[in-house]
């Protein structure tokens, strides 16, 4: 189990980063928004990986589960569908308003078709 | 429990939806409940700041958990400068922000301004790291609200690229709450000061993982090269009064640092022991530099400015990185220094710009303008105190620095920067001023009609951060004294801990 949680988060991580420094605001919009998963995946797994164990203690329980990351994930949940909410929203207007979905918008030409070599990683 | 340490949270926490809700209709309402209520949190955190400097630390268990299991608001010393430098500050950009008419260029400006000093007081006191990210959040989410504030294709685009930059340092504050929790099990500053140094060998390298991180995250917050670069275009492309209040929010940064890595990671962290200083100090020595470049190469007024406030970073880090009682003193003192001249040249830039028409804030000769003779003088005063001329603070501060800088190994090449930058900083603003003011003044301007009912109150505004400047030249005495008391209690932070765990913990450890 150590592993597919460990690589399920290195996997979303490395396509989250790759996404982030794209030039355009979708893919950057989708990378924060797996790099948001894997954190709160990370998040769960620093209370250690246990399955069928009670969060609270009790005196017939053999064990237990951390309770503390998963309040932590749950704020980081809430923060981060807030700010995706955010960021698209901003983004569509950014886009409106100049006529482009560039990041940096001086350097990437909208008239480019897809993600071509001008795209350069403006938010790094 | 002394109630009055969570006043700073509560009141504007309170007051920000008041205004949404109850006022967002009537802006003479908004202004008059907003300024009322900085008044008030400026009057609060000068209680506050007099309590900590007659007493030990004092704790704020909230919902009455015990720390480490509940989270606890800290006032020391150090907190209660950070809040009445901000309440201070507060009260100035809300002054100029109503009367130079930025408020109405955008809706609910003013409870977004009082959600950010929320975020921003609560990052100050908290005692928790995860409760400082979410203070962090608060703060931010405040600012993206406030960097918009005006709207315009220009302010949008620079709001995404800041907005990015923030959530990635927001994933990355994560990580390392995450990874260092996962190492200690806690999260409570007081308490990983007792735990970090009983963390076992083999997981040294994990937790260091996830305390440089946490560096790398307050660097980014504090424009530290190679992170800084979000910080030119936001605060360029903010409105004024955003850009003056955002000066505090670069030293939220600073302060974590301060805090975090002479707590947790100072003298008794084993061998962990000040494990930021080897990072911070070059990224420092490289921060001066740039900010210095940029300061000679910017072609904009505004955009000059922020380079000097990055260059000013550069200066307080190296202090900090330092990590000596004299050297923290000197960061500290030149901390408020730089928040005073970093907002006084924000609002400055914005008085020129708007007289200016058409050459607004470019660098380039162009007719004379309203109210020259005054905004020049405001202008050389507040660019010698950036740039560390006598006599006022900047001086002082710089002086300070290079003196705490004297024993350390790295003191030549700290003198020589730190000087040198000093130097060209002043040949920016020099030419920067000599072009806006002299070379400008022999060319007749056309008559300004609203000259003689152009409001006072934005420019005295501005003059309150320079009295400000001034002031805190005048008493740098009592101030140091402050501060020598203050960084004495950060590099011993026996009192800090036993306030937070109780009396009996230390011994233990």
């Amino acid at each position: 189990m150590e592993v597919l949680v460990a690589s399920g988060v290195g996997a979303m991580t490395a396509a989250g980063v790759y996404l982030l420094l794209r030039g355009r605001t979708f893919p950057v919009i989708i990378g924060l928004a797996l790099l948001s998963y894997a954190i709160n995946i990370f998040l769960f797994a620093t209370g250690r990986l246990v399955v069928n164990q009670p969060p609270v203690i009790t005196d017939d329980a053999t064990g237990y589960t951390d309770p503390l990351p998963q309040a932590l994930v749950l704020t980081a949940i809430v923060i981060s569908f807030g700010m995706t909410a955010l960021i698209v929203v901003l983004a569509l207007r950014a886009y409106l308003e100049a006529d482009s979905d560039a990041v940096d918008s001086e350097e990437v030409d909208r008239t480019d078709p897809g993600d071509g070599p001008s795209d350069r990683g403006g938010a790094a | 429990m002394n109630h009055w340490i969570v006043v700073p949270v509560v009141l504007p926490a309170l007051m920000a939806p008041f205004i949404v809700l109850a006022m967002r209709h009537d802006l003479v309402l908004q202004r008059v409940f907003s300024a009322v209520a900085s008044v008030a949190l400026l009057g609060v955190a000068i209680g506050l700041l007099s309590q900590a400097a007659s007493a030990p630390p004092q704790l704020y268990q909230l919902g009455n958990w015990a720390a480490p299991f509940g989270i606890v608001l800290v006032l020391d010393r150090l907190s209660a400068l950070m809040v009445l430098l901000t309440a201070i500050l507060a009260v100035v950009v809300v002054i100029y922000a109503i009367t130079s008419g930025w408020d109405s260029r955008g809706r609910h400006f003013h409870a977004l301004f009082q959600f950010q000093l929320m975020g921003i007081n609560g990052a100050f006191l908290t005692g928790d790291v995860f409760n400082l990210f979410v203070f962090f959040e608060v703060l931010l989410i405040a600012s993206y609200g406030l960097m918009l504030h005006g709207g315009g294709a220009a302010r949008m685009k620079a709001g995404v690229k800041y907005v990015v930059v923030n959530l990635g340092g927001s994933t990355l504050f994560l990580i390392a709450v995450g990874t260092l929790y996962g190492i200690t099990g806690t999260l409570n500053m007081a308490d990983l000061a007792v735990k970090v140094p009983l963390v076992p060998e083999g997981d040294q390298a994990l937790l260091r993982v996830g305390a440089l991180l946490l560096l790398l995250v307050f660097a980014v917050k504090a424009a530290l090269v190679p992170v800084h670069f979000w910080l030119p275009g936001t605060y360029a492309n903010a409105s004024a009064p955003v850009a003056a209040l955002f000066a505090i929010m670069t030293k939220v940064g600073a302060y974590s640092i301060i805090r975090v890595y002479t707590l947790a990671f100072g003298a008794g962290a084993g061998e962990d022991a000040w494990l930021a200083a080897d990072w911070l100090l070059p990224a420092a020595l490289v921060t001066l530099v740039v900010g210095v470049v940029g300061v000679l190469g910017a072609k904009e007024l505004t955009r000059l400015v922020c380079f000097s406030v990055i260059s000013s970073m550069g200066t307080l880090l190296t202090a900090i990185a330092l990590f000596t009682p004299a050297a923290t003193t000197a960061a500290l003192f030149y901390l408020i220094h730089s928040t005073f001249a970093g907002a006084a040249l924000f609002l400055l830039a914005d008085l020129i710009k708007e007289r200016r028409g058409s050459a607004e804030g470019r660098l380039i000769v162009a007719p004379r303008f309203a109210q020259t003779g005054l905004l020049a003088v405001m202008f050389f005063l507040a660019a010698i105190g950036m740039a560390g001329m006598p006599p006022l603070t900047g001086f002082l501060g710089k002086l300070m620095v290079l003196d705490s800088a004297r024993d350390a190994d790295s003191m030549v090449t700290i003198w020589t920067l730190i000087l040198v930058t000093s130097l060209l900083a002043m040949i920016g603003f020099s030419r920067a001023g000599s072009l806006i003011f002299w070379k400008s003044a022999a060319i007749p301007g056309p008559q300004d009609p609203a000259a003689a009912t152009r409001p006072v109150l934005p420019i005295a505004a501005a003059g309150v951060m320079l009295a400000g400047m001034v002031g805190l030249a005048i008493f740098a005495g009592p101030v140091t004294g402050y501060l020598e008391a203050t960084s004495a209690g950060l590099h011993d932070p026996v009192d800090y801990i036993r306030a937070v765990l109780g009396p009996d913990v230390t011994a233990a450890k």
